[in-house]
């Protein structure tokens, strides 16, 4: 949160097409070491468009503006280049991988983001300690990737994926929906625990409610494309209490639904 | 253009199993079938009468049965029966050790590491090499307890009434037209007679190889597993790869007594030239349980519908398979499960790939007859296509008249997708990475089932790799 923390991600008139369709027309974000940032906005306004761009997907296309991790253009690179250099995206809907256990499935990510083979003992080291943390027993590894998992422990798995290979940039997408208040609640303790001075995090949310267990130093209204208005913490609870609208003095109403 | 990861299926098939010895015969039959040939393989093997007209019988029917008219009647029609050679002995000797089997079979089956795996876990292995099996040894416990482990051919000879009593009885003579040509020219397959109360705890194994040029290979077998026995068989096979076709027309009988257990692990692995049309089938008497686990990787076109015949109140079937399928290569394999009792309770599950031009097919039959009240089956198919010209078809058949029965059936067609793929890049996987590990995941509820070894050498029969970049 210093002036000399470097700047992890610069977003600079970002504009994001989809089949044609552009969906972010002009972002722009920065996000320093040891920040967490919090990007809010209604459905269809372009967060899980900025959470598939930042980690690559192939069907988002970038027309124009740029993308730069710890000062270079990563846009070229591939996903798994942008996880080995420490870029991590918790998915809002992650995918099964039915036959592949978390174990197999975890060690070839440690594998992959490293570049090199992690030994066994220290990989279950690693392991263990964050089963521990986040209160999931070691009988969860012998599963299959998210293979009829409930959405709790879809998002337990994502915070466990991002606690062992400990990138530097954690986005994560709706890491909220989907869970019952005591899930939110040791998914937000997870979060918690990765918050690091070296680590920035980008929480993507529809509603202000994960925001009561991880307090973000900045919070950014998206709409439609664009980030509207930046402020600190306060201004989600302003949001709370006016809801989008009051953020889309120009823009028609859109299908957002409320709780 | 971006570069293409691919699975390979087999990529190293030539260097590991293609690669073939030198020709040696002590007795090679004359292309071609005909009753004459057939007295004349009956003669060699000097059988008791009541075999070689039971040859005759089948021969006739052979003759007179058509050649199926589904499945792929395009790749059935070109088979050759002229040019196959339907016997061919190579050495007059079989070993019990295998310093007395000549030197080029040894080091065919040292290349496939079959005396490896016998030192390893093993319990008893029989090996055939064309017509004959060449070699053949057990461990002694097990001879203690009973257990007999032979090749077909001497068992007809040392155990005459057992074999007598049970050969033909799962799967008649004229069952279809391959299981007549079996029954007719049939030598080399294994015999097994597991006693009361015996549980035989380490598999036994039969390792099939051709070496010859349109070589015809008819082993027939049959394991009879007595009250409460339980034994666990595996098959593998190989052939050179040549540009002309090759003919492999097993007969597999099976038969578990009340509360037995037998568990049939098959891994076909033939080159890209061998037809491999196969009977098998099972009976399972009172609470008897029969599996099977067939693996399909090789052969030009391969026909097998493992079945199990639930006979007693109780018994179990199941079948797990999976099938490979690359390009010029046809998989039309399934199950049968015949539910003739009440109690009954079978399981299919099938997995399929599919790649390049490769075609998989599953063709079953669940029937539960009246009376077999309480029945159960599930079957699940699943494919997976890997590329746009890959194709796979369903053909599940149910015959239930009984109502008091549970059944499902489901089946899955998939590809690799885009949001499995970005899934696991995401986490640092490369592309191929990802590939393999979705392709491996797929048919990891087969090869967890597999012994170990075997296990590995599957995952490593599925590989990836890059192709050249274009562009």
């Amino acid at each position: 949160m210093t002036k000399e923390s470097p700047t992890l991600l610069d977003v600079q008139d970002l504009h994001v097409s989809v089949e044609g369709k552009e969906i972010l027309k002009g972002l722009t974000l920065a996000v320093k070491a040891g920040e967490v940032h919090a990007i809010m906005g209604p459905n269809g306004s372009g967060k899980s468009t900025l959470s598939f761009c930042l980690m690559g997907h192939p069907k988002y296309q970038v027309t124009s503006g740029r993308i730069l991790y710890k000062g270079e253009d990563i846009m070229a690179l591939s996903p798994d280049e942008r996880a080995k250099k420490g870029i991590f995206l918790a998915f809002q809907y992650p995918t099964a991988i039915p036959g592949v256990t978390i174990i197999n499935f975890l060690r070839a990510a440690l594998r992959g983001v490293r570049g090199a083979e992690v030994p066994v003992k220290e990989f279950r080291q690693t392991v263990k300690a964050q089963l521990k943390a986040l209160g999931v027993p070691d009988a969860f590894m012998n599963r299959y990737v998210n293979d009829g998992f409930s959405g709790g422990e879809k998002k337990r798995l994502e915070i466990l994926q991002m606690a062992v290979l400990a990138p530097s940039l954690a986005v994560l997408d709706e890491t909220d929906s989907g869970l019952d208040i005591d899930a939110l609640k040791t998914v937000a303790a997870g979060i918690n625990m990765q918050r690091s001075p070296s680590r920035g995090i980008l929480l993507i949310t529809h509603y202000q409610r994960l925001l009561n267990y991880i307090k973000p130093d900045f919070v950014h209204v998206m709409v439609d494309g664009r980030v509207v208005r930046s402020g600190g913490a306060e201004l989600a609870l302003e949001l709370e209490s006016k809801g989008y609208e009051g953020f889309r003095p120009a823009i028609e109403p859109v299908e957002a639904e409320k709780s | 253009m971006t570069t293409k990861p691919q699975v390979n299926i087999n990529d190293d098939y030539e260097k590991l199993y293609g690669f073939h010895v030198e020709e040696k015969s002590v007795f090679k039959a004359e292309p071609g079938l005909d009753a004459e040939k057939v007295k004349q393989i009956s003669g060699m093997k000097e059988e008791p009468a009541w075999m070689l007209k039971n040859r005759l019988r089948a021969f006739e029917h052979f003759e007179r049965k058509p050649m199926p008219v589904w499945a792929n009647t395009e790749l059935l029609n070109s088979i050759k029966f002229d040019s196959i050679f339907y016997y061919l002995k190579s050495t007059e000797k079989k070993g019990e050790t295998w310093e007395d089997v000549p030197s080029e079979i040894k080091e065919t089956f040292d290349r496939l590491g079959i005396p490896e795996a016998e030192r390893k876990f093993l319990a008893g292995v029989s090996a055939q090499y064309e017509s004959e099996t060449v070699y053949h040894s057990m461990r002694e416990d097990l001879t203690k307890q009973g257990v007999i482990f032979l090749d077909m051919d001497t068992a007809l000879k040392e155990q005459p009434e057992i074999v007598r009593r049970y050969f033909g009885t799962v799967i008649p003579s004229g069952d279809n037209k391959f299981a007549a040509l079996n029954t007719s020219v049939w030598s080399g397959g294994s015999f097994i007679y597991v006693p009361k109360g015996v549980k035989v705890e380490m598999p036994l194994q039969a390792y099939f190889r051709i070496n010859a040029k349109n070589m015809g290979q008819f082993e027939r077998t049959l394991i009879i597993a007595d009250e409460g026995a339980q034994v666990t068989y595996i098959e593998g096979c190989t052939a050179p790869t040549y540009s002309s076709d090759s003919l492999h027309s097993a007969v597999v009988e099976l038969i578990a007594m009340p509360h037995a257990k037998i568990r049939y692990v098959t891994i076909q692995n033939w080159s890209k030239n061998v037809y491999n049309l196969v009977t098998k089938r099972a009976v399972a008497h009172e609470d008897a349980t029969v599996e099977w686990l067939d693996g399909n990787l090789g052969s030009k076109l391969t026909m097998k519908y493992p079945g199990v015949y639930l006979m007693g109140r109780g018994a179990r079937g199941e079948v797990l398979s999976v099938a490979f399928a690359g390009s010029d290569q046809h998989q039309d394999a399934g199950a049968k499960m015949i539910h003739a009792a009440p109690d009954t309770h079978s399981v299919i599950t099938s997995k399929s790939i599919s790649k390049g031009t490769g075609r998989t097919t599953y063709r079953g039959l669940v029937k539960v007859y009246p009376g077999a009240v309480n029945s159960k089956s599930t079957v699940r198919c699943d494919a997976l296509l890997l590329n746009e010209e890959s194709r796979s078809d369903t053909y599940p058949t149910m015959e239930i008249d009984e109502k008091r029965v549970q059944i499902g059936h489901e089946a899955t067609v998939s590809k690799i997708g885009d949001e499995q793929l970005f899934y696991a890049m995401s986490r640092g996987l490369k592309e191929v990475e990802a590939m393999n590990m979705i392709v491996n995941g797929f048919i990891e509820p087969f090869v967890k089932e597999l012994p170990l070894e075997y296990a590995v050498e599957l995952n490593r029969l599925v590989q990836l790799e890059m192709e050249g970049a274009v562009g």
